[in-house]
């Protein structure tokens, strides 16, 4: 993260020393990005907040335990699509699966779905996006996620 | 901007502040949960979306639309794609804040291809992310999962290429 503010401050300064007009104009249209979008992102951020709070690891890990094979993935790949759940937060949880004996196929599957696929975080991609390709590039990461995951849970 | 509209904009966001000072007044814990939840989100986002979004703002005048269509554009092919995967790579945050990058790569030429295997890599190849990968599953987990993660991105990008067709862009974002 402090990498980041040291690239802005180093390219804002020197953005500024070659042409400050420029600058200004640069900084008028990140600005007024951010402003368009704000008000979107609010309203995602607010629903994975309740999400979090509804559906917390412990439900999650009941949920994924009950079935093995197949339906078992299948569940975990619902999940992983729906939850949105920070990776700092994920991977710690992840491992806790893995050490209470639910398969590492289930756990990849979850795990690829949940970086790949968002579902709570679709208002936004349409914004970006439109709906056809948001809606498109779900559902193939949603396939993708299941076949990265079982390839991953067989040679685990 | 009239107010109507700003009010219209961030209705979401104010009835959930009402809720959140209901929920304080009233000792309402569920309420005072989700708005922790919340709380920490809005951190994570202002450490890093402000000067992300300065950054692309900077790139947007900078670098001329040449350029970006020459490296990663219809015509780039196989290196194109590295670039965009590297550019992946060094950011971190979460998947929303690809897509303002994706945005800008795509007014200035990029291909739809390109943009989707940015977005892929985005998603879960990003380095801060992989070092946590490692760490809490193990190397090996993590270098099955990326050896088999980036076919599938190449594959996803020529999907989405053929689905939109080549001359699809991505939208500011903004309401139109």
């Amino acid at each position: 993260m402090s990498i980041l503010i040291i690239a802005t401050i180093l390219c804002l300064l020197l953005s500024l020393a070659i042409d400050r007009k420029k600058t200004y104009e640069g900084c008028r249209r990140g600005l007024k990005m951010f402003l368009d979008i704000l008000p979107t992102l609010l309203t995602v951020i607010i629903l994975v907040s309740a999400f979090l709070y509804l559906i917390p690891g412990e439900t999650l890990e009941s949920i994924l335990g009950i079935k093995s094979g197949p339906l078992g993935v299948l569940i975990a790949a619902l999940i992983g699509s729906i939850a949105l759940i920070p990776g700092f937060i994920a991977y710690p949880l992840a491992r806790i699966f893995l050490d209470r004996g639910i398969p590492p196929t289930t756990v990849a599957v979850f795990i690829t779905t949940l970086i790949m696929v968002g579902i709570l975080t679709l208002p936004l991609e349409i914004k970006f996006f439109g709906k056809k390709a948001a809606l498109m590039r779900n559902f193939l990461s949603f396939l993708g996620a299941i076949i990265i995951g079982l390839l991953v849970g067989y040679f685990l | 901007m009239n107010h109507r509209r700003i009010i219209n904009d961030y209705i979401w966001a104010i009835l959930f502040a009402l809720f959140s000072l209901g929920s304080l007044f009233l000792g309402f814990e569920p309420g005072q949960k989700i708005y922790l939840n919340f709380y920490q989100f809005i951190l994570e986002m202002a450490s890093f979306l402000p000067l992300m979004f300065l950054l692309i703002g900077l790139f947007d005048v900078w670098v001329p639309k040449e350029k970006v269509e020459k490296h990663v554009g219809q015509e780039s092919g196989l290196p194109g794609s590295f670039w965009v995967i590297l550019l992946a790579t060094l950011q971190a945050g979460p998947l929303y804040g690809a897509f303002p990058v994706a945005y800008l790569l795509s007014k200035k030429g990029a291909s739809v291809r390109n943009i989707f295997i940015y977005l892929s890599t985005f998603s879960c190849m990003k380095i801060p992310l992989m070092t946590f990968e490692i760490g809490f599953l193990g190397l090996k987990f993590s270098i099955l999962r990326t050896l088999f993660t980036l076919p599938v991105f190449f594959i996803i990008g020529i999907l989405m290429e053929k689905y939109l067709g080549k001359d699809y862009k991505v939208r500011s974002g903004g309401s139109e």
